[in-house]
């Protein structure tokens, strides 16, 4: 099985999709002809054309809306936002019209659309190219948030997002970028929405999150299984809403202890609504007070390399939380 | 008026392609919305309903534009003042009724939004929301999906003068700029946004926006409807002959308060409020029905007598009809799909 890029499985995933249907194409700045500040959209234009890899204006809100109104007439529009940074401006076409376009019309209209934004810091990218915004969104009913963390899931993810009849944020991690690289089968396959998975399985700890920071804690627990004899079980939720409640329950029950995991601000974030389904189901399983490793409450992040590198979580932050967690 | 020209063209509607059914039918269908709104307004003060917005004096204006467009082709993006726009193209009283009285048979939402939130996919008009203008940008993307599709296809979106400033304005107008897409942008200049008049709103014109974007804007009199109906005529020939975009600002006068919930002689006097009415587009094209011999006040009294009879009936029924189950307002978030898998 051939071993790609993050990065690679994504265009891999919008390629081969707009191969398959005719409905499909990606709208956004600088995907076209350049092919995305990432590259991410490279080739597309080239195989598809000006109207189905299309360079769009400076507007993020127009990309959301444009596309909005796209998906409603029928078609299948992937937006790229350049950076989630800069998807706020798009947040009242997500919010009020993408996310309630099915509901408010009592299943009239729909709006099947794709929102795909880099998230993540660690690129020197300063305070405008380094946050995520899941907790902006998160909790909103309607859309649904997809966070892969490997190659495969990213392919798989994003050919379920495309076909799914509803509007999907699909937020990649650029440090995963040509970081990450794992197997990807050739050809079509999804990942289904709504489904967590194991990465790894163990008895001693529980690690549950998704996105880069599951890597640092796959290489911690390789370490603390070498060292310490300690296992963790982790779990990938890889679609944060809906949250997969039955395979974190399941993951929190295997241990008892369980650590939390994500990049964006502590308050607020995925990692509280997870910890809250543990302590409504799970309470009295539990041998530990449930923890949270995340991005800490201030603004992602700064420019200069020593405070980013202290902003961000890495593999020797998560091991001395799981550990502490183990020897609780 | 001078006598040259065939028989046919002589009249300003024949002039403009306008059979005389069509001339009047746009006079019967301006009544009939001015009847449901002043229904509306009565509801709502009796406590009837709860809520009710109204488009009084817009209605010459609104019908004039549905008359230019295709209802089998093209999509509609209306705000919530269009009741004349939405009957035009074929939404009943019934109907705005059952939304009135927000109950479950209301195609537009089913009672789940505030009357005036139209989207019915039957008459191609696109749902819409309370966060102003953000109908801008998917009207262009209903263009760009005709564009892409290859179909003769039209977007109208409406929205007031309010509006025009809102960022959404402009990026939908911009990239329907650049893609030189089939879009007409109406803006239904009623100067005031709620309480704020157009003096506080704005130190330009907005038609002049259009130039910016690099496409025609145009200022019409709302209480002309044949002008109006001319002029949105030419953008639609434009649209379709793949020369882009156009700008139609409407100038009208928001006659009634903003909602229901305002008190407009709070900001504004009752001597302005009645300059206007005074203006009102209605008794004019009727006046213009009956000096060319299409009307009279028999027809009057015929047409008053259905409308009434049609708007009792409505009523009624909206009054009766059931609201949408408790169970069923948590539906619809999501797809739903069936033994198969097939959404529904």
């Amino acid at each position: 099985m051939p071993v790609l890029e993050y990065i690679e499985a994504i265009r891999t995933a919008m390629k081969e999709e707009m191969e398959r249907d005719s409905r499909v194409f990606v709208l956004g700045e600088d995907v076209g002809l350049k092919g995305g500040v990432f590259g991410a959209t490279k080739g597309l234009q080239q195989q598809f054309g000006e109207m189905r890899s299309l360079d769009t204006p400076l507007a993020e809100s127009a990309i959301a809306g444009v596309a909005i109104g796209a998906a409603m007439a029928g078609m299948r529009p992937v937006a790229e936002m350049q950076y989630s940074d800069f998807m706020f401006p798009a947040t009242n076409q997500i919010i009020s019209e993408a996310a309630k376009i099915r509901y408010r019309s009592n299943n009239d209209w729909d709006c099947p659309i794709v929102i795909r934004a880099p998230i993540g810091a660690g690129v020197f990218g300063g305070l405008y190219h380094s946050q995520c915004p899941e907790s902006v969104f998160f909790g909103t009913p309607g859309l649904k948030i997809v966070a892969p963390a490997t190659a495969y899931d990213a392919k798989g993810l994003l050919l379920a997002a495309i076909r799914d009849p509803d509007p999907v944020l699909f937020f990649e991690n650029k440090k995963c970028y040509r970081l990450i690289a794992d197997e990807v089968p050739e050809g079509e396959y999804t990942v289904p929405i709504g489904k967590a998975s194991v990465m790894r399985e163990g008895s001693d700890i529980t690690v549950i999150g998704y996105s880069m920071p599951l890597h640092f804690a796959m290489q911690a627990a390789d370490e603390l299984s070498r060292e310490e004899g300690i296992e963790a079980h982790i779990l990938d939720l890889r679609t944060i809403q809906p949250l997969d409640r039955e395979a974190i329950l399941e993951a929190a029950a295997r241990t008892g202890k369980v650590l939390i995991v994500h990049e964006d601000n502590k308050t607020g974030g995925v990692g509280a609504e997870v910890a809250a389904i543990i302590s409504e189901e799970l309470l009295f399983d539990l041998d530990a007070p449930i923890r949270r490793v995340c991005g800490p409450d201030v603004p992602a992040t700064v420019f200069n390399p020593p405070g980013e590198k202290h902003f961000m979580l890495n593999k020797d932050k998560l091991k001395a939380a799981m550990l502490d967690l183990a020897r609780y | 008026m001078t006598q040259s020209g065939s028989v046919k063209n002589h009249t300003r509607h024949a002039a403009l392609g306008l059979t005389d059914e069509q001339a009047v039918r746009m006079y019967e269908l301006m009544q009939l919305a001015r009847k449901y709104d002043e229904r509306g307004q009565l509801l709502q003060r009796a406590g009837k309903v709860n809520f009710n917005i109204s488009g009084i004096n817009q209605e010459p204006s609104q019908v004039a534009m549905a008359f230019a467009m295709d209802t089998e082709r093209d999509w509609f993006l209306p705000y919530y003042r269009d009741y004349a726009f939405v009957l035009s193209v074929g939404m009943t009283v019934k109907e705005l009724m059952l939304a009135l009285f927000g109950k479950a048979e209301d195609p537009n939402s089913a009672g789940r939004q505030l009357p005036g939130h139209f989207g019915s996919k039957r008459l191609r008009i696109v749902t819409g929301s309370s966060p102003v203008t953000t109908q801008v940008p998917h009207a262009v993307g209903f263009a760009l999906a005709a564009k892409m599709r290859g179909e003769n296809s039209v977007s109208l979106v409406s929205f007031g003068e309010g509006s025009s400033n809102q960022g959404d304005f402009h990026e939908g107008c911009n990239f329907a700029g650049v893609m030189k897409l089939p879009v007409i942008f109406v803006c239904q200049n009623n100067g005031y946004a709620i309480s704020v008049p157009l003096s506080k709103q704005t130190a330009g014109r907005i038609s002049d926006r259009a130039l910016g974007y690099g496409f025609p804007g145009f200022q019409v009199d709302g209480n002309d409807p044949l002008e109006v109906y001319r002029v949105f005529k030419e953008a639609h020939d434009r649209a379709l002959a793949g020369e882009g975009p156009t700008l139609i600002e409407v100038v009208t006068y928001r006659v009634t308060p903003h909602s229901a919930s305002d008190n407009d002689l709070a900001y504004r006097t009752k001597e302005e409020v009645e300059h206007h009415r005074a203006k009102d587009g209605i008794p004019a094209y009727r006046r213009y029905l009956t000096d060319i011999g299409l009307w009279n006040d028999e027809k009057e009294q015929e047409l008053l007598a259905r409308i009434r009879k049609e708007i009792d009936e409505a009523t009624e029924y909206g009054e009766r009809a059931p609201f949408q189950s408790v169970e069923d307002a948590f539906r619809y978030v999501y797809a739903e799909t069936d033994e198969a898998g097939e959404v529904r």
